[in-house]
């Protein structure tokens, strides 16, 4: 049996992801996969995305992967990266699309012209390492308040219900950069390209028992 | 807050790192997998990797070299050199890069780049510019390691990137390319407030101020820099302490 499938639907670059969980999971069985049925019998679920999220929606589609998607969302250790996390939403402003609808919220573009308080221009893509404010879900365990990940993304998802929210980061606003429900967790920035702190976050994943 | 990143660059010929004056006279600088794994322990924010030579022998070995950092260093690798088509995108992403910089080759077919970043996102494309002042005030890109004049403006061609797709600007002054005589910090400044996305400063860093005035004074995003760090004058975070102690954010 297959401890952990990372979802495929060919957007783009999976072997960092792949590489960062055989690292913390050495002895666990990891598979890159396109097939629902692969997904399905998985124990754990990593769905990540990059790129714009109406291509990442339909070449998920294209796949047949949806369903798996959403089942596995509601039914094991579930964990979003970027794109994999701004899609479980119900609509994006990224080419004005429904999203796969498992959160509710929305996802909208960081403002142009952004300001920080020495009044410098703020780039978009936010793009580095910024810090994080997290919440007391089993993944941030071992992770400092204020710890630095990395982040790349144009897009932040704003969820109607802030019992889900997991942690928050600035840009330089307020945004929301991790949610968690149940047997989901899911994150903005990437965890597999943020050294130390991401690599412990990915720990804790493969370990997590969701209650 | 988001941190100014330091990126350490890796020129990269016949499996070896090297580094030149003014794209010239090459002095080698050691093993790049074992110089990779150094930088990430000194806390680099992303490694930057340029196949300086992109002959097809030397493109196998970039690719196991690739592999390898991407096996142990697991912060953000963008790798260019010899970049011509999608497919090298693509190919380069699959051996473990997470962005790839495009230079000359988006200036021979700009749809490159929209093609790209049409197909991998933006995120993963950068456009390298190597820039020489033609006139106070005034740069034109320049191609092929710095020695094809091409007649661009460089601040209208980053902007016709970003506009194209490009997720981030990697600006090279060749003027100060080598010379540790610090960067170009009007290019930057000129550069860095017509985009909307990030700018990497490169070219000229000699000293740890030279890194903080690319950020304090050049306005730029991060700063790129290669011969400060490859022969152990400084380490990365000596140069991260300096710069946080010059009021700038960074990741210690």
């Amino acid at each position: 049996m297959v401890d952990i499938a990372i979802i495929d639907y060919g957007m783009g670059n999976l072997r960092s992801v792949y590489q960062a969980l055989r690292t913390v999971a050495p002895a666990a069985s990891i598979v890159v996969t396109d097939d629902p049925q692969e997904v399905d019998q998985a124990a754990r679920v990593v769905f990540p995305g990059q790129g714009a999220m109406p291509d990442c929606i339909r070449e998920l589609d294209m796949r047949g992967l949806r369903a798996a998607v959403l089942h596995a969302a509601r039914t094991k250790p579930f964990l979003g990266i970027c794109i994999g996390l701004q899609m479980l939403f119900e609509h994006s402003e990224e080419g004005d699309i429904p999203g796969l609808a498992i959160l509710p919220g929305r996802v909208v573009r960081f403002a142009s012209n952004l300001r920080d308080a020495q009044n410098n221009k703020l780039k978009v893509p936010h793009m580095g390492w910024n810090q994080v404010q997290h919440g007391n879900h089993p993944l941030w365990e071992g992770i400092d308040q204020n710890a630095r990940f990395y982040f790349v993304h144009s897009y932040y998802v704003c969820p109607q219900d802030a019992q889900f929210v997991q942690a928050t980061s600035c840009y330089p606003q307020q945004f929301v950069c991790a949610v968690a429900r149940d047997n989901l967790f899911a994150v903005q920035f990437h965890p597999e390209k943020s050294q130390g702190a991401g690599l412990m976050l990915l720990k804790n994943f493969v370990n997590w028992m969701p209650v | 807050m988001l941190a100014k990143r330091i990126i350490p660059c890796l020129d990269v010929t016949a499996g070896r790192v090297v580094k030149g004056v003014h794209f010239v006279e090459l002095r080698d600088a050691g093993d790049p997998v074992e110089i990779a794994r150094r930088y990430d322990e000194q806390g680099a924010d992303e490694l930057t990797f340029l196949d300086i030579t992109a002959s097809s022998d030397d493109r196998g070995i970039l690719f196991r070299i690739i592999e390898q950092v991407a096996e142990q260093v697991f912060i953000p690798l963008t790798v260019g050199g010899g970049v011509r088509q999608v497919e090298d995108v693509r190919n380069l992403l699959n051996a473990g890069a997470d962005k790839v910089s495009i230079n000359t080759s988006a200036v021979l077919n700009p749809q490159l780049v929209a093609d790209a970043a049409g197909r991998y996102g933006s995120q993963c494309i950068v456009v390298a510019i190597d820039a020489k002042q033609i006139q106070p005030g005034r740069w034109e890109v320049f191609t092929h390691g710095g020695r094809k004049a091409t007649g661009l403006g460089v601040v209208e061609w980053a902007k016709k990137m970003q506009a194209l797709g490009a997720g981030e600007i990697l600006l090279t002054s060749m003027d100060r390319d080598g010379s540790k005589i610090g960067y170009d910090l009007q290019l930057i400044r000129a550069v860095t407030d017509a985009l909307e996305i990030p700018l990497i400063a490169s070219g000229g860093a000699g000293t740890l101020q030279h890194l903080a005035d690319g950020v304090k004074l050049g306005g730029a995003d991060a700063v790129l820099a290669a011969s400060i760090f490859h022969y152990g004058e400084y380490t990365i975070q000596q140069a991260k302490q300096y710069m946080a102690q010059q009021g700038i954010v960074v990741r210690l």
